[in-house]
């Protein structure tokens, strides 16, 4: 069984159309990518399948409940990471774990032990009983994820579960991440505009653009698509030996060196450089998927990643200080 | 309703207020000027009721303000966890938005009976004797006003979409409440006019009860009371399920 399925999914806004007719099967045990930059209609497509927001038209299938007709249903079987900070600063962990953990309808005894084993999956186990205002932003985050995980959703959903962190905390993210996908087989649904976060971790990826699917496959399918990747070879390069190979697409000559663009790099960098000749430097650029990117959205994906982010701690300092 | 959900947020609710202890002194500042200046200033003036000074006529309206504006500013809080998205935790659990609403109030309820205990000691020890009966009385009548208000705070906090209207809700409805209210002075006394807006004010009916309750006189019977305060609490839990109920993620 599918673990989600959406039918034409619509989401229109007064003056925009937020999701544009999205039709996507996610396997159970899948670590999907949902790729595209602000306002691509990530978050709203999130928002539909966790039943926050009502879609204009169409349906979908979460967990084998309908969003539409069952959402408490549909609740109880995800989990959800929210992109900004929904964790509550008045509280400490161990409480916010409780809360959540009353919400989802745990059994009473379940939940203490539960709580116990979170706090040790992302390092919190210390620091369990201090205010969450006086949390940084990379434990915010952990203890976010803590909380989506704790009443063993099915189905993850994971908002920009990386933003704003620093790299330390990325990683330690991503290593949560996929030891969910091993030890439970939980379907993760994950947005992103982090490039190398898409092919590190995910088993598909949509890339998400005005509202519209406008690429579905494999990272490895998705960059070969895109075709060839780059060598750069300087040196007196014995242009016509280079070309006659099969794999050997382009051939120009840009300042003192040679730009070649060859079919999978990996396979065929060997030959080519055997036949070049004398040869005093190289350097190879494989195709990344900001090149997929660019190519299908006919854009760069991560123009203000890095503004948004900061808006973020911005809000974070608003509400300790109101809040206190 | 899912009642270990509402158990859950009142739980919330109490360990945020409880540890906000300079909220709770906060609010009794007001109520405290116009009970000690207020009332021992015009301490010449008499009282509507005989055998009782200015001062203790005005008690029961000054412990009805207590709970007034601990509600009403508890309810309109909820606009800083719409701001700061902390109600997202909640609007995407799997309980219904009756149960959030329910869960929310009697966490508002919890925060206006404690301050209504402290202002009853308050009384009790500075403004008049009130024996355990009277005390206890008081405390179950501010259980449904304390609903009420709560109920109807919640409704506006809802509803409203920034925190700049806080202001304008405490100019426009939180003091004319409580002046309309006959908190300072006799209904009997008033002028029609004023008498005439006092009708539609839910504050009035529980100034007229907790005034019953103290000073064993008031303008309306207690049943009368009783019977419009539950009328707005039916009515405001209403309009904050429905208002609840439109509470969406903000984008």
């Amino acid at each position: 069984m599918a673990a989600i399925k959406t039918e034409n999914l619509v989401k229109r806004y007064a003056e925009v159309t937020a999701v544009n007719g999205v039709s996507l099967e996610i396997k159970e045990g899948e670590v999907f990518g949902l790729l595209g930059p602000n306002g691509a209609g990530k978050t709203t497509l999130i928002s539909m399948l966790a039943t926050l927001v009502r879609p204009t038209s169409g349906s979908a299938l979460v967990a084998g409940r309908d969003i539409n007709r069952e959402p408490l249903e549909v609740r109880r079987n995800i989990g959800i990471v929210f992109q900004e900070p929904s964790v509550d600063d008045l509280l400490t962990a161990r409480e916010n774990l409780y809360l959540h953990s009353m919400l989802y309808g745990m059994p009473r005894k379940e939940i203490a032990p539960a709580i116990e084993k979170m706090l040790r999956l992302v390092n919190l186990s210390d620091r369990a009983e201090s205010l969450v205002k006086t949390y940084s932003g990379g434990m915010r985050r952990r203890l976010e994820i803590a909380r989506g995980l704790i009443h063993g959703p099915k189905i993850l959903f994971l908002d920009e579960p990386t933003l704003g962190l620093d790299p330390a905390s990325r990683k330690a993210v991503w290593s949560h991440i996929r030891e969910l996908k091993q030890a439970h087989n939980t379907t993760i649904i994950l947005t992103t505009h982090y490039m190398e976060e898409a092919d590190s971790l995910a088993d598909r990826i949509a890339i998400i653009n005005r509202g519209k699917i406008i690429e579905l496959d494999t990272p490895e399918a998705l960059k070969r698509k895109v075709g060839e990747d780059l060598v750069f070879i300087a040196g007196p390069v014995d242009e016509a030996a280079v070309r006659a190979l099969p794999f050997v697409k382009t051939f120009e000559r840009e300042g003192g060196r040679s730009k070649i663009s060859i079919q999978n790099s990996g396979a065929n960098l060997h030959a080519l450089l055997n036949a070049a000749g004398r040869i005093e430097e190289v350097e190879v650029r494989r195709v990344t998927l900001d090149d997929v990117f660019l190519k299908f959205a006919g854009q760069q994906i991560s123009d203000d990643a890095d503004e948004k982010a900061e808006g973020i701690f911005e809000r974070i300092a608003v509400n300790k200080a109101v809040r206190r | 309703m899912n009642f270990n959900a509402v158990y859950a947020l009142l739980l919330r609710e109490a360990k945020i207020f409880l540890r906000e202890k300079e909220r709770i002194v906060s609010i009794l500042i007001s109520p405290l000027l116009f009970l000690f200046v207020m009332g021992k200033g015009m301490a010449g003036g008499q009282s509507p009721v005989p055998g009782y000074t200015y001062q203790q006529f005005i008690f029961p309206g000054i412990m009805a303000m207590v709970i007034l504006f601990t509600s009403i500013t508890y309810g309109l809080y909820i606009i800083w966890d719409k701001r700061l998205d902390f109600l997202k935790e909640v609007l995407a659990a799997p309980i219904s938005r009756a149960t959030l609403f329910y869960g929310k109030a009697l966490g508002g309820m919890l925060g206006a009976l404690i301050e209504t205990l402290l202002l009853v000691m308050i009384g009790g020890l500075f403004i008049m004797p009130l024996g355990p009966g009277k005390m206890l009385l008081c405390f179950l009548a501010a259980v449904p006003v304390s609903f009420m208000i709560t109920s109807m705070g919640l409704t506006i906090g809802a509803r409203m979409k920034s925190m700049e209207g806080f202001g304008l809700v405490m100019s426009f409805l939180t003091w004319p409440l409580f002046f309309f209210s006959g908190a300072l002075f006799d209904l009997a006394g008033a002028a029609p006019y004023i008498r005439a807006v006092s009708y539609f004010d839910p504050v009035t009916y529980a100034v007229d009860l907790m005034r019953i309750i103290m000073l064993g006189q008031g303008y309306f019977s207690v049943w009368t009371n009783l019977g419009a305060i539950a009328l707005f609490c039916l009515a405001a839990a209403a309009l904050g399920v429905a208002a609840f109920g439109k509470l969406q993620q903000e984008k």
